[in-house]
């Protein structure tokens, strides 16, 4: 973020402040569960064999 | 995109820290296990085809071969222990993003930085949520034992892990009576359904081995929560700082 966009994002009321980071928040959390769901709980065979012994060890259902 | 760019580089740091080490533990405690438990399976599955006529040997290979006879699998030795490291770091990285969103929605709300303290309770609250809460219907599971069909056991796990998280939330965040017996018995509530299991289980894995398994696993995820709730929350205090300045 540029040095303009950071002055500009302060001059912004509080409560659009706090959504942008909500938002922001969100958007990571969702990737994150996204990564694991890929890695953990994904059908494909291959996914499944290079992932195995991890979704044994986290308890993920497996097999 | 600030904010966004602070959780995301605080999670890929930590959580590459944390599959690292974690990776580490497992050769220790859970991999040798599995391992172990290999060596039925295979005993298992080749006492089974010797003794099924050949065309049994074909519908077993189609409908029941769970590690898909065709499809590639990493070599055992260092090449497996890669994937297993590789998955480790992405697992961390993936559940560090989902800390560090719950750090920035707080740090916003407070208006202070997160301390590491406070990252090991929410790193406690996901050991709770994804390990012990499933693990009470579906305990961990070595390679070898017969389970219930795996689209139903993975629709459990998700249920009970949503049904706790939601419950400590209401716990947790809303300090009033009505809330925190709705959190209990919402967490309750996914055990009282019962996790999907079968009817009869044989297995040649022997039960010691089994039960060593939970220890492992429990204790490995323990320590994964531990270090990514409080490594995490250090990371993500450090690059937030010029946001909450």
């Amino acid at each position: 973020m540029s040095q303009s966009q950071t002055a500009q994002a302060q001059h912004l009321p509080v409560a659009t402040r706090q959504v942008g980071r909500l938002a922001q928040s969100l958007m990571a959390m969702t990737l994150g569960l996204f990564i694991v769901g890929v890695v953990g709980f994904s059908h494909i065979d291959v996914i499944h064999n290079a992932a195995h012994d991890v979704r044994h060890s986290n308890a993920f259902p497996c097999h | 995109m600030n904010t966004f760019r602070s959780i995301v580089f605080s999670s890929v740091i930590a959580g590459f820290i944390v599959g690292l080490i974690v990776t580490a533990v497992q050769q220790f405690g859970t991999v040798p296990l599995i391992l172990r438990a290999e060596v039925y399976e295979k005993a298992a599955e080749h006492k089974h085809e010797a003794s099924a006529p050949p065309h049994a040997i074909l519908v077993h290979d189609h409908a029941d071969h769970d590690h898909g006879a065709q499809a590639w699998e990493p070599k055992d030795g260092l090449e497996r222990n890669l994937y297993t490291a590789g998955a480790n770091i992405l697992t961390a990285v993936g559940f560090a993003l989902l800390l560090c969103g719950f750090f920035s929605v707080r740090s916003g709300a407070t208006g202070e930085p997160i301390s590491w303290h406070e990252g090991l309770m929410w790193g406690l609250a996901g050991f709770a949520v994804f390990t012990i809460a499933p693990g009470l219907g579906l305990p961990p599971e070595l390679p070898g034992v017969p389970t219930a069909p795996l689209l139903s056991r993975q629709i459990w796990w998700t249920i009970a892990v949503l049904a706790t998280a939601a419950g400590l939330g209401l716990i947790v965040f809303r300090r009033s009576m009505p809330a925190a017996i709705a959190g209990v018995v919402l967490i309750m509530l996914p055990h009282l359904i019962g996790a999907p299991e079968l009817e009869h289980v044989e297995s040649n894995v022997p039960s010691s081995l089994s039960h060593q398994f939970v220890v492992a696993v429990t204790l490995t995820s323990l320590v994964f929560w531990s270090l990514l709730g409080g490594l995490t929350s250090a990371a993500f205090a450090y690059f937030d700082r010029p946001a909450s300045a």
